[in-house]
């Protein structure tokens, strides 16, 4: 009965706006499936295996294989990121070890914030020391981006993705458009 | 904005991803529903709010997630240890004087742990 | 006509580092003046001979210009770019000038020169410390209408701008191995050694650059160069220095736990034209593993009678002016001493050309070279005497002079003064920090002892006098810390010649302001205290130094005790005969010089302030023109007017429109965890009063959590999509703290459960569909789950597909109607909204919002949590008990429900209200009683909670907590409004569809 012309479209809450601002570009990021995963450590093999990347185990680590990136947010909590229409909540079904995999994919909003000055950008509204010998290239962690929670993760020298919940995404993008004006100047 | 080791992540991070969730070591009868009204009042409301060293739980929510412990001092500030939930009460005597308690070989790691020292004579 | 670069006719050619040709047009008072680009407002003011800049704040007296530095009490100014930037109170000795600056005076009226407020100055006998404590005392009703109110408007300094303020304001957090606090010379030094070894400095100096007393001191020299040289380059090496972050024009005003240092960084407050991206200021929080703190001293002034007349500065001041400047602060220059330093600024005047007609200095037989070349320069130097007073109002024009112990008196005409007590040590900070300080009986004063976090105190502020010790014992200072965060190297030492003895001096009251006289000789310029308040404090009984300070004010508000502390407390010493040690030091607050709140707020402004939380559907329901409700940070469709309706109207039509045929609504908002793993079930049995373990996979149930106390702390609807995975709602209000909630019980009670907890609440979007013809809407959308009740009756819940993308579908109802809660994935919210909303509006689907919620829940006597319920309310309270499993052992919440008040008669019960004038609406809120006739105030049995005009019912409809409600069925009582009493009836709670059949429908 039901056919449809079209599916249901989706909607991203934010609108591109300027790309760069001074050396710093905020920008939204692509659409990406998103798991929240969390298992005790005698279920990390069996899903990493499953994932096909090793899950990592230290705090503040990321472990990534192609367009898959696992960060490590608790000790029995991970953020699984991919891209749009990838296999991953897929490949967790499969998965018998004890472990809870939530599809998050709509839940979350990724920014990138990228460029030279991307620090101090996102330093405009985290506390955390953000210098490569405290947060390298590779780290991840939840945190705060002035008052909201994010997670924060550094994927270059001078690139960071930030997600966060999809209602707050409106607050953290003119928050970043901000400090970012402020570290142009 | 104090700075507040997580046992968890393994280092100190910002008062703004923590939030305090009262006193430590209160324990829910696995009997609760035949606790007597003295005990379930001293479990619900009864607290202790000492001025100096407070055992107390905090919530790394905008971090890791986790609960944990702390030992902090309520006139100074300064924590003199963190521990993960369900770990049992630390030794506040061995905490505070460090060399004595090496002495008896079995110093944990948080009694490196200590107020910094006044660095005025050392200059 | 030609413009000449005229900048002040005490500008002495030669002297200062400013460059003549680069003028400055800005305005005092109205009055057009020139300066020189790098000029302070004061040093501007001071070449074109202004030293009248203000009236102070309790007596209107005339005051002048005291200081060069951030220490400023006296010439506080208005500065104002247009109406919404202005900023009143600025220290004219901060405010660097640029072209277009508008300045006004403050605290005077009509004008600067004549105030009428001054006329204080004459009754200031009655108007002594503490006056208002004990004047204004009766009648007590006049304090507030009368007595404050003058008082307030007589006293004070500047105005608050009344305009919201339009500049921009920014914030960074940074971290560093070492944070150096001032940019003199044992800043630079220790700076310099740490970057070198490699650690990440931070130096930050509120001057526009470097050097501190290195700019007026010319007789100094550094690795060979003037000092002032060495300053400048040494900071633009540490600038082109990856590891070191160099900010001047920022004031470290606040020294909080852990090393947490909180730095104001003035970005535009100097230019003409400031980018609009540009920030006023930011504020910096900085964490330092090690804090080296250089932040120098600051010179005392002298305590004698009529010490505040313009004219009268310090003597370092009066260096700075000339040696930075090129300003003389007059053409014949008393001088007024108790030690060496102001020598100095005798001799660089004197050298300048300018008159320095006498040298007064109040020790006996004082020796030194600096003495001997005064002499020899031709001044003429007294020692053993004492500056009895200044002559002159609204400027110094004499001094009179007399010898320590009594004698004749001389006057000498002069158009300034410049004065020297001596050094304090600015220990601001490393009190701050809760470092304690330890007297200097030596040196009567006061310097870091006990220190309370990881820092170094370095040079003046150590009481490290000579420059060359300062500069050795910084150096070391940096290179131990730098080592101490891992970074050893080696810096070669820095050798110093010439610089000025910090040492010695006088504090407390000068020779005839002793406590024999009533002159006013003021300690604080800024609070208008003088020797003889302090005294008076004293003579009432505050024998505490803290005491002294409030019942005179010294100290207090932006001066923070930078000038006066020392003298009041040796005041009160000498009053209490008591050495200074035991009379104490008052504790230094943060922040040092007055913060911005626009600092302090930074990005929290606007559309920053709070983040505005939307849902999917937003748009949509802004573009059919909804009236928006704030639900804590959601925005959420309040009700839809049409053209011509008003809320009410409005939502009378909602309401009908979802019991005749349906309604949509947008339910995102709402709470929503995922619970997932095998002992998910016996979770919620913990969490929540009822039982899990028995509903079946595809099936809804209504849960009630508590807290360990016993009463209700959230609700919602539960769904079982597997045997391991529930789907839970809490309302939308409650879901952090719910959430925080369940983690606490699971990682903290039940540890060892299998289950993991998710938040998904933005996940979903949620589309309700609500009415009768709810099925026949959604149905053509849906693959996928068979709709008919059989299959899918109310309270169940599937998987399947909607409009092409996933849902979890949601047979459920909060109106008492038939009804669907679509939830599909955020993204595809609006798109799904759109596609059931045009199928249905043939239909006659209409959208409604959370009034019309509110009022459809209400006729069925669905409870809302935190407006039914207040914290105090049990699930027996709110006729909610068959939702308590009733075989089981443990739930959060079942022994506190058993505590003896909660089973006791006379709890407040939930009960329906229905007025007898049926037209009547009851407040929400209002006050039930059973005798309307009794005397006031009356015993008061209940109060309603909600209240809505029903127009399904026809009627109104209320409910309310009433004292043992149920038992009162049927029973007429009392709600007193002041315009009337409103009888109501006591009915049950459910005013539409009692038996329930349209749920089924």
């Amino acid at each position: 009965m039901a056919d449809f012309a079209q599916a249901a479209q989706r909607a991203h809450p934010l609108q591109a706006g300027q790309a760069g601002i001074g050396s710093v570009s905020v920008t939204p990021a692509d659409n990406a499936t998103r798991v929240s995963l969390r298992a005790r450590p005698d279920a990390v093999a069996a899903l990493s295996k499953a994932l096909g990347l090793s899950l990592p185990l230290k705090p503040k680590t990321t472990a990534t294989a192609g367009n898959r990136a696992a960060l490590w947010i608790g000790p029995d909590e991970w953020l699984v990121l991919d891209a749009d229409g990838s296999s991953l909540v897929a490949d967790l079904a499969k998965v018998k070890v004890l472990h809870s995999a939530v599809d998050v994919s709509h839940r979350n909003i990724g920014i990138i914030v990228s460029g030279r000055g991307a620090d101090a950008v996102v330093n405009g509204g985290c506390p955390q020391d953000l210098s490569l010998g405290a947060f390298p290239v590779g780290a991840a962690s939840r945190t705060v981006l002035g008052k909201i929670e994010i997670v924060l993760w550094r994927t270059a020298e001078d690139t960071f993705r930030v997600e966060c919940w999809r209602s707050f995404s409106g607050y953290a993008y003119g928050f970043l458009q901000e400090t970012a004006r402020d570290v142009a100047v | 904005m104090l700075l507040i080791k997580c046992p968890y992540c393994e280092e100190e991070r910002p008062e703004l991803e923590f939030r305090n969730a009262g006193e430590a070591h209160l324990v829910r009868s696995p009997a609760i529903s035949e606790q007597s009204d003295d005990d379930f009042a001293a479990f619900l409301y009864f607290r202790q709010n000492p001025k100096g060293l407070q055992f107390e739980r905090w919530r790394h929510i905008h971090g890791c997630g986790r609960f944990f412990n702390a030992v902090r001092d309520s006139v100074s500030d300064k924590f003199l240890t963190v521990y993960k939930a369900g770990e049992p009460r630390p030794d506040v005597e061995a905490l505070l004087n460090p060399e004595a308690a090496s002495v008896s070989a079995t110093a944990a790691e948080p009694a490196k742990k200590r107020a910094p020292r006044a660095k005025k004579g050392e200059l | 006509m030609s413009t000449t670069a005229h900048s002040g006719s005490n500008r002495i050619a030669g002297a200062g580092r400013l460059v003549p040709a680069k003028t400055v047009r800005f305005t005092f008072d109205g009055q057009s003046l020139t300066g020189l680009e790098g000029d302070t407002l004061a040093s501007a003011l001071l070449a074109n001979g202004i030293h009248l800049v203000g009236r102070s704040f309790k007596y209107h007296r005339p005051r002048g210009i005291l200081s060069a530095g951030s220490e400023e009490p006296n010439a506080l100014v208005d500065i104002e770019r247009d109406k919404s930037r202005k900023q009143p109170n600025v220290r004219a000795t901060v405010q660097e000038i640029y072209d277009g600056l508008k300045v006004k005076s403050q605290n005077r009226w009509p004008s600067l020169t004549f105030d009428v407020g001054a006329i204080n100055d004459l009754f200031s006998p009655m108007l002594p410390a503490g006056f208002y404590y004990k004047t204004f005392m009766w009648p007590k009703f006049a304090w507030k209408t009368i007595y404050e109110p003058k008082i307030r408007a007589a006293a004070g300094l500047g105005v608050v701008p009344g305009e919201a303020d339009t500049d921009r304001y920014s914030n960074r957090f940074a971290h560093c191995d070492v944070l150096v606090v001032g940019g003199g010379a044992a800043g630079l030094a220790a700076a310099r050694t740490a970057a070198q070894a490699g650690a990440k400095v931070i130096i930050c100096d509120e001057q526009p650059e470097a050097g501190g007393a290195l700019r007026y001191e010319t007789d100094v020299t550094i690795d060979g160069k003037p000092g002032y040289d060495w300053a400048t380059e040494t900071l633009a090496s540490l600038r082109a220095t990856e590891n070191v972050t160099v900010l001047t024009r920022t004031t470290a005003f606040g020294y909080y736990a852990q090393n947490f240092v909180g730095l104001v960084e003035r970005i535009s407050d100097h230019l003409s034209n400031p980018g609009s991206d540009m920030p006023r200021e930011r504020l910096w929080q900085v964490r330092a593993r090690k804090v080296i703190l250089a932040t120098g001293a600051i010179e005392r002034h002298m305590v004698f009678a009529n010490n505040d007349r313009p004219g009268i500065l310090l003597a370092s001041a009066a260096r700075a002016y000339l040696n930075q400047y090129g300003v003389a602060v007059g053409r014949k220059v008393g001088v007024y001493t108790a030690n060496d330093s102001a020598y100095a600024a005798a001799i660089d005047l004197k050298r300048a050309g300018v008159d320095v007609p006498v040298i007064v200095d109040t020790r006996d037989n004082p020796s030194s070279p600096v003495i001997e070349e005064a002499r020899s320069l031709g001044i003429d130097v007294v020692t053993g005497h004492a500056v009895f007073s200044a002559g002159g109002k609204r400027r110094v024009s004499s001094i009179s002079i007399r010898p320590n112990r009594g004698g004749s008196e001389r006057k000498v005409v002069v158009d300034a003064l410049i004065m020297s007590a001596g050094w304090t040590p600015s220990v601001h900070l490393f009190s701050q920090s809760r470092g304690k300080v330890a007297w200097d009986a030596a040196n009567e004063r006061f310097l870091p002892g006990t220190y309370a976090q990881d820092c170094v105190s370095v040079g003046a502020c150590n009481g490290s006098d000579g420059l060359q010790q300062a500069l050795d014992e910084a150096a070391a200072a940096g290179s131990k810390l730098a080592g101490e965060t891992g970074f050893k190297g080696k810096t070669k030492a820095l050798k110093a010649t010439g610089g000025t003895d910090w040492v010695l001096g006088m504090i407390g009251s000068a020779p005839g302001a002793g406590a024999d006289t009533t002159v006013k000789a003021f300690v604080d310029f800024q609070n208008d205290v003088t020797a003889k308040d302090v005294r008076l404090a004293v003579r009432e009984g505050m024998h505490s130094i803290e005491h002294v300070k409030r019942f005179t004010t010294n100290g207090m508000a932006t001066d923070q005790g930078k000038t006066s502390n020392l003298h009041g407390l040796a005041i009160a010493a000498e009053a209490l005969n008591r050495p200074i040690p035991a009379v104490g030091l008052t504790t230094f607050r943060a922040p040092f010089t007055p913060v911005t709140f626009g600092a302090i707020v930074n990005h929290a402004r606007h559309d920053l302030f709070d983040p505005t939380r939307r849902t999917p559907m937003h748009a949509w329901h802004a573009a059919q023109g909804a009236a928006f409700e704030d639900v804590g940070q959601w925005k959420r469709a309040w009700y839809y007017p049409q053209a011509g309706e008003d809320m009410h109207a409005a939502v009378n039509r909602e309401c009908v429109a979802v019991r005749n045929q349906a309604g949509i609504f947008d339910a995102s908002t709402l709470g929503k965890i995922e619970v997932v793993g095998p002992d998910a079930a016996k979770f919620l049995e913990l969490l929540y009063t009822n039982p899990w373990e028995k509903l079946g996979v595809g099936r809804l149930r209504y849960g009630i959590m508590l807290r360990e106390d016993g009463f209700i702390y959230d609700d919602g609807v539960v769904g079982r999509l597997a045997e391991d995975r529930f789907h839970v709602t809490t309302t939308t209000g409650g879901a952090p703290r719910v959430m925080n909630h369940m983690e606490d019980y699971l990682q903290t009670e039940f540890p060892h459960l299998n289950v993991w907890l998710t938040s998904t609440t933005e996940q979903w979007a949620v589309i309700a569909v609500q009415g009768p013809k709810a099925r026949e809407i959604i149905a053509p959308l849906v693959e996928g789950i068979d709709l008919s009740n059989e299959a899918m009756p109310h309270m169940s819940v599937r998987e399947g597909r909607i409009c092409g993308v996933p849902t979890r579908l949601f047979r459920m109802s909060f109106t008492g109607e038939a009804g669907y809660e679509i939830n599909v994935p955020a993204d595809y919210g609006r798109a799904v909204w759109e596609a059931v909303y045009e199928r249905g509006k043939p239909l006659g689907l209409t959208p409604y919002g959370t009034e019309a919620m509110h009022v459809l829940r209400a006729e069925k006597g669905y409870i809302i949590v935190g407006q039914d319920t207040d914290g105090t309310v049990t699930p027996q309270d709110a006729g909610l008990t068959w939702a308590i499993g009733k075989n089981k052992t443990d739930y959060v919440g079942i022994r506190g429900l058993l505590r003896r008040d909660l089973v006791a008669d006379g709890r407040k019960q939930l009960v329906g209200l229905k007025t007898k004038d049926a037209h009547v609406v009851l407040e929400e809120g209002a006050q039930i009683v059973a005798n309307p006739n009794q005397p006031v105030p009356m015993t008061m049995i209940g109060h309603v909670t909600s209240s809505y005009w029903s127009q399904n019912c026809g009627r109104s409809i209320a409910m309310g907590l009433v004292i043992d409600g149920t038992k009162r069925l049927g029973e007429t009582l009392y709600v007193p409004m002041p315009d009337g009493v409103i009888e109501v009836e006591v009915t049950g709670t459910v005013f539409f569809d009692e038996k329930g059949e349209r749920l089924n429908g």
